[in-house]
């Protein structure tokens, strides 16, 4: 990576003594450009934000502008009542909410299992999660439809849940061994001693204590159920079980064009995720890493 | 003894712990695998029922698509692109996010904006930014008195405005990985290196990248992985125009299967085959990577 040479002048702090000029101006520098930054990446957003607060008539107008000519706010409260938008929401909802049950009774037992104990095929097992967790939906579409058509559940809320669940299973998987693992096993003797099961000790003991990673698991496999694309675009056929992602676009399509609508529903779409995913910030590259830096 | 106890279990209460991760994985992650192989061998109806064998004719029909040229450039450059420049530009924007300044949790936030949203959300909206009658950037470039520009309907523009949406959603995660690199090299060691008189850059240069090198080579391969993935942002932008000429092979694939005159799930499933084997020739590569690294250590 030699290139990035070009991305960056030192950026490293430097002692304060030598560059007291420097000091005092880095005080204003850095959060104006920061605010910079921040708004390059808000940018798109913003556009989307602002475009939902005109009627649709003005966001293809030209000249464009960039503030709207005519606030109109009755867009939210149109695709709120739009019974379109409330299906595709409660499919989001569900299958979100479903796939992250899933994963998460799913993945306890084995990240528990395989961070306590040594046992035959442990290693294997491991490297199992982490080859899946390379394994995209995307490139294996075409199977995933072959097997739910196979089955008789294309266009069937289980066969989009179990799919969901199943590739993100990986991350849960790596977040929380990651997290068991670091919990001192004399904790859980202490609790073998006091008379507790093991399934017990996992319930009363070691759950309270990987709290953060749980949590961390279950907002991250939500919002990557919630913003699944390719595989509900192929498997749900029926307008009402449509999920946000892929209902929102026919708001646009070449018999209507409703962009208020459009990025009005688009904002209800991701401002929930974008505030879970600050929630759990810190902990996001742990889990997406694990495999490769232990 | 009660520790040798906890420590060794067997098989049997192994696949209990383990059993339903197991069923998932099998059942929903590797057996769509199968079928995709299974499915590349088979001749199908327009409805997709399965008619019988097809031989290697589905993967012939792939080599010799007179498009497959076109779409294996496209793939290369979309790949190399945006993985190159996001790996420099977030190296920039991990840096600036690990200096202490007044608002850097607001900025932080920030960044995470694109990596949270839905990418097929995000992709239609620079679908109207780009647009050529009523998009915010041609209303920026007319104002700087440089023209309007057809971004998603010329095919100059058409790849270096996908790349750039590519670039955008992936700089949140690659900047978040290095800026976990960054933390974790010790602060004596710029210590040292201040106390022995190296110059900021020599600093940057020789302590600064060579300790990344491990977060650089995790982002670059899990970035190389998802940018071949990469769906949405290649189909909603490429939306409007017709055939295979803008697409990589993954939205190829798409099409063949689900959008095509032909809806040929055969050549489809051919196309995933190849598609499968270049993603887990990347693996292999990371495996690797990841091994020769811990040898260095």
């Amino acid at each position: 990576m030699t290139a990035g040479v070009k991305a960056g002048p030192p950026l490293r702090a430097e002692p304060a003594r030598r560059h007291t000029g420097w000091r005092r101006q880095r005080r204003w520098v850095l959060p104006v450009a920061g605010a910079a930054l921040a708004l390059v990446f808000l940018a798109p957003y913003v556009v989307m934000l602002l475009n939902s607060l005109r009627p649709s008539g003005d966001v293809v107008r030209t000249p464009p502008t960039f503030l709207p000519r005519e606030w109109q706010l009755s867009t939210y409260a149109q695709i709120l009542g739009d019974d379109r938008f409330l299906a595709w929401l409660k499919t989001s909802l569900l299958v979100a909410t479903a796939s992250t049950l899933i994963v998460i009774a799913v993945s306890v037992p084995a990240a528990y299992y395989t961070a306590r104990f040594r046992f035959p095929g442990r290693t294997a097992f491991l490297l199992l999660v982490l080859v899946t967790q390379m394994f995209s939906p995307t490139a294996l579409v075409v199977g995933i439809y072959r097997e739910w058509f196979n089955l008789d559940m294309v266009n069937t809320y289980a066969a989009l849940i179990l799919t969901n669940a199943a590739f993100n299973l990986a991350f849960a998987v790596w977040i929380l061994h990651g997290f068991l693992a670091s919990i001192p096993k004399e904790v859980e003797e202490a609790a073998h001693l006091d008379g507790c099961s093991r399934l017990g000790t996992l319930r009363r003991v070691l759950l309270p204590l990987t709290m953060p990673g749980i949590v961390t698991a279950v907002i991250f496999t939500f919002i990557a159920a919630w913003n699944e694309y390719v595989v509900a675009l192929t498997l749900m056929i029926d307008e009402d079980k449509k999920p946000l992602t892929v209902g929102l676009t026919s708001y646009v399509t070449g018999y209507e064009q409703h962009w208020d609508q459009l990025f009005a529903a688009s904002i209800v779409a991701i401002v929930p995720v974008v505030v879970l995913f600050a929630v759990i910030e810190k902990h996001l590259i742990g889990g997406l890493t694990a495999g490769s830096v232990k | 003894m009660p520790r040798a106890r906890s420590d060794r279990a067997s098989l049997g209460s192994a696949l209990l712990w383990l059993g339903p991760s197991l069923l998932l994985i099998f059942g929903v992650v590797l057996y769509p695998a199968v079928e995709l192989v299974r499915a590349s061998f088979s001749r199908f109806s327009i409805t997709g029922l399965r008619l019988g064998d097809a031989g290697t004719r589905n993967y012939q029909a792939v080599l010799e698509h007179p498009l497959l040229g076109t779409v294996l450039r496209n793939t290369l450059v979309w790949v190399v692109a945006v993985v190159t420049l996001t790996l420099v530009l977030s190296l920039g924007v991990a840096q600036f996010l690990t200096k202490d300044f007044w608002g850097r949790k607001v900025v932080r936030w920030a960044v995470i904006v694109p990596w949270a949203a839905s990418l097929v959300i995000t992709a239609k909206t620079f679908v109207m930014i780009y647009d050529y009658y009523y998009g915010t950037l041609n209303l920026l470039l007319s104002k700087l008195g440089l023209g309007p520009v057809d971004f998603l309907g010329s095919s100059t523009w058409i790849l270096p405005s996908m790349v750039l949406v590519g670039v955008f959603v992936s700089i949140p995660f690659t900047a978040y990985v290095f800026v976990a690199g960054l933390h974790a090299i010790p602060q004596e060691v710029y210590e040292a290196a201040h106390v022995d008189g190296a110059s900021p850059f020599q600093t940057w240069w020789r302590i600064t990248l060579p300790l990344l090198r491990p977060a650089v080579l995790v982002a670059a391969v899990l970035n190389i992985i998802y940018v071949f993935n990469s769906f949405p942002i290649i189909y909603v932008l490429n939306d409007r125009n017709p055939g295979f000429t803008h697409d990589t092979t993954i939205t190829f694939m798409y099409k063949l299967a689900f959008k095509s005159a032909e809806k040929d799930v055969g050549m489809s499933a051919a196309a995933g085959v190849f598609n499968v084997v270049l993603i887990l020739l990347v693996v292999l590569v990371y495996l690797r990577f990841t091994r020769w690294r811990e040898q260095t250590r």
